[in-house]
């Protein structure tokens, strides 16, 4: 973990002033134009070039979109497991595995969220209704929930590295809990096949354009993945410095108070310059 | 047609919230950056 | 988590500084024994200490009689005001009982961490060089008994206000299925409640994570009751895939919490 050295901020007021600029480097760049292009031929394909489908008619198109979204939510939570995993049991215990867990997860859970909700536009299209409790939905749903919690656990504040550790433990819990509730979820609704219209767990026959649109969207989403997740664990970086100096600077602010009243009083100030309180007010 | 409205908001749902997240990861660089030496940003 | 030998409490042997390598002088025998390596004996009779310390705690405090209790009864109450029909509410009886236990269960979580929390004994065990598994087992254990109690008292509830029959056939089912449901919700709720409970700002946290994680124990455990009574024409049958679900499900939480539950406490 680096820190701001406090005593330079401190002498000259403001530091040097860096390069203007934020999170963006020549990869990020190509990265981000890729991204763009790619979703460029998305809605070419989608929207336009591919055809409608023989049973759904146009409602297929919304699947160009759905789909990709729901296959990288799963890529990024499994990088979140495999980076929590990479955090807790490799000796460094960089947390730059743990800011990279965090990104991901966040990625993942906003992908979840618009896969719900675009998938309920679809719904409504092709079942009528804008939600069902099948197999697939249902575990998407507990799916969007668990991540959400594992987020909340982000938040509980502390130190970092406890952070990262709390969260670590969750995330790789996770991973345990998402295909135990699959799995139950799946057979609780193949043994009450309630009667439905369409099969809703069925996947469509997609072949030609179709397939190569949906290809093409999971490539766009993939870059897209990519981009937002390396913007966002520099961000996390430098978040993370920002909490370091303000506890440096706390604490310089402490000494220089403990100097002042020795100065004053003669005697050492009794309360110890490396007290600190987290959120919860605890020592 | 009710199709075509809920097929086009499906793709601008899903773009405006992708969009929305990429402008606030680049804000809030960029805001952090301001306030960061340079020497502490890895990826420089 | 603490790879130190743990400290069997009751032992005669005389205290030893745990990182001295000279091997133990048993004084009732003429050779020397090797040193006694944390391990399984000594974890099981922390985790049963820990355990009846626990229902020893509620044994006087009687919490689960006075508070628990009657909250799950007041739910199971309520219920029947939202669910206004009487055939919809035999129905869907097995369901309500596991509802109920699960918010019965979220506050029992927070209370048995809360009795740890109040005097740090956690962290004392912790730094004393208590394996974090026995720990994990002990309150595993404690928290199981007593929401099997709840549980039961909660079958009782339906017999009565949803008009609910026990057929002997599904008596074996039925039981098979309370303690596999159970360990598996003890499981989730002690890790969780490691993380989450006893702390000022985390407390809200629990539900939460838990409720997600339960969600395959209220399905199976229901379908398997319902099997067990006889709900809307299930055969007893039926009821057993449910409770390998809910085995699988205890072990693999069990498992899986006694390795997540030290490095979530340690803090």
């Amino acid at each position: 973990m680096t820190t701001i050295d406090p005593a330079r901020s401190t002498r000259e007021g403001v530091h040097e002033q860096p390069a203007r600029g934020g999170t963006g480097t020549r990869g990020t760049r190509i990265l981000g134009i890729a991204t763009i292009v790619a979703m460029g031929w998305l809605v070419a394909f989608g929207l336009g070039f591919s055809p409608a489908d023989r049973d759904q008619q146009e409602s297929v198109r919304i699947l160009y979109v759905h789909v990709p979204t729901i296959w990288i939510a799963y890529l990024a939570f499994t990088v979140t497991a495999i980076a929590s995993g990479l955090y807790l049991f490799t000796k460094k215990k960089s947390l730059g595995w743990d800011r990279l867990a965090g990104a991901s997860a966040e990625v993942g859970t906003v992908f979840v969220a618009v896969t719900l909700v675009v998938g309920a536009l679809w719904g409504r299209l092709t079942w009528g209704v804008f939600w069902q409790w099948d197999a697939r939905l249902t575990t998407t749903a507990l799916l969007f929930v668990t991540y959400v919690g594992y987020l909340a656990v982000r938040r509980l504040g502390g130190s970092h590295e406890q952070r990262a550790r709390r969260s670590a433990v969750i995330g790789l819990i996770a991973v345990l809990e998402i295909p135990l509730v699959h799995w139950s979820v799946r057979l609780w609704r193949s043994l009450h096949q309630e009667a439905t219209v369409l099969d809703t767990d069925g996947d469509i026959d997609m072949d030609g354009l179709m397939l190569f649109s949906l290809f093409v969207g999971v490539v766009a989403f993939s870059l897209l993945y990519a981009w937002l997740v390396l913007h966002r664990t520099r961000v996390m970086a430098m978040e993370d410095l920002m909490d370091d100096r303000g506890l440096d600077l706390a604490l310089e602010a402490r000494r220089s108070e403990g100097r002042r009243s020795e100065r004053r009083t003669g005697t050492p100030d009794p309360r110890p310059a490396g007290d600190t309180i987290d959120k919860d007010g605890a020592r | 047609m009710e199709d075509a409205g809920f097929i086009i908001g499906s793709y601008v749902l899903t773009f405006a919230t992708v969009g929305l997240m990429a402008w606030r990861v680049l804000r809030s660089g960029r805001k952090l950056a301001d306030q960061i030496p340079d020497e502490e940003k890895y990826w420089l | 988590m603490s790879t130190e030998p743990t400290r069997d409490p009751a032992a005669t042997e005389p205290i030893r500084d745990p990182s001295s390598t000279e091997p133990v002088r048993d004084p009732a025998a003429t050779h020397v024994t090797a040193r006694p390596a944390g391990g399984p004996p000594g974890a099981w009779r922390i985790a049963l200490l820990v355990a009846s310390k626990d229902l020893r705690i509620e044994v006087h405090s009687r919490v689960l009689t006075n508070q628990v209790l009657p909250f799950a009864g007041v739910t199971m109450v309520i219920f029947a005001f939202a669910l206004d029909a009487d055939s919809v509410l035999q129905r869907v009886a097995p369901g309500l009982v596991w509802l109920a236990t699960m918010f019965s269960l979220l506050v029992l979580v927070q209370r048995a961490f809360a009795v740890e929390a109040e005097d740090g004994a956690l962290d004392a065990m912790r730094v004393a060089g208590v394996d974090a598994r026995a720990i994990y087992l002990g309150k595993l254990l404690g928290l199981g008994v007593q929401l099997l109690v709840l549980e039961v008292v909660l079958l009782f509830a339906a017999v009565v206000l949803y008009s609910q029959t026990v057929p002997l056939e599904g008596v074996v089912l039925l039981v098979t299925t309370l303690i596999s449901a159970t360990c598996g919700l003890a499981a989730v709720g002690t890790l969780y409640g490691g993380l989450a409970a006893g702390f000022r700002g985390r407390e809200t946290l629990l539900p939460l994570l838990t409720l997600p994680a339960v969600a395959p124990v209220l399905i199976g455990a229901t379908r398997a009751v319902e099997a067990a009574l006889g709900t809307a024409g299930a055969v007893v049958s039926d009821g057993w895939p449910w409770v390998g679900l809910l085995v699988v499900f205890a072990v693999a939480f069990g498992v899986g919490g006694s390795l997540a539950f030290g490095p979530l406490i340690d803090e």
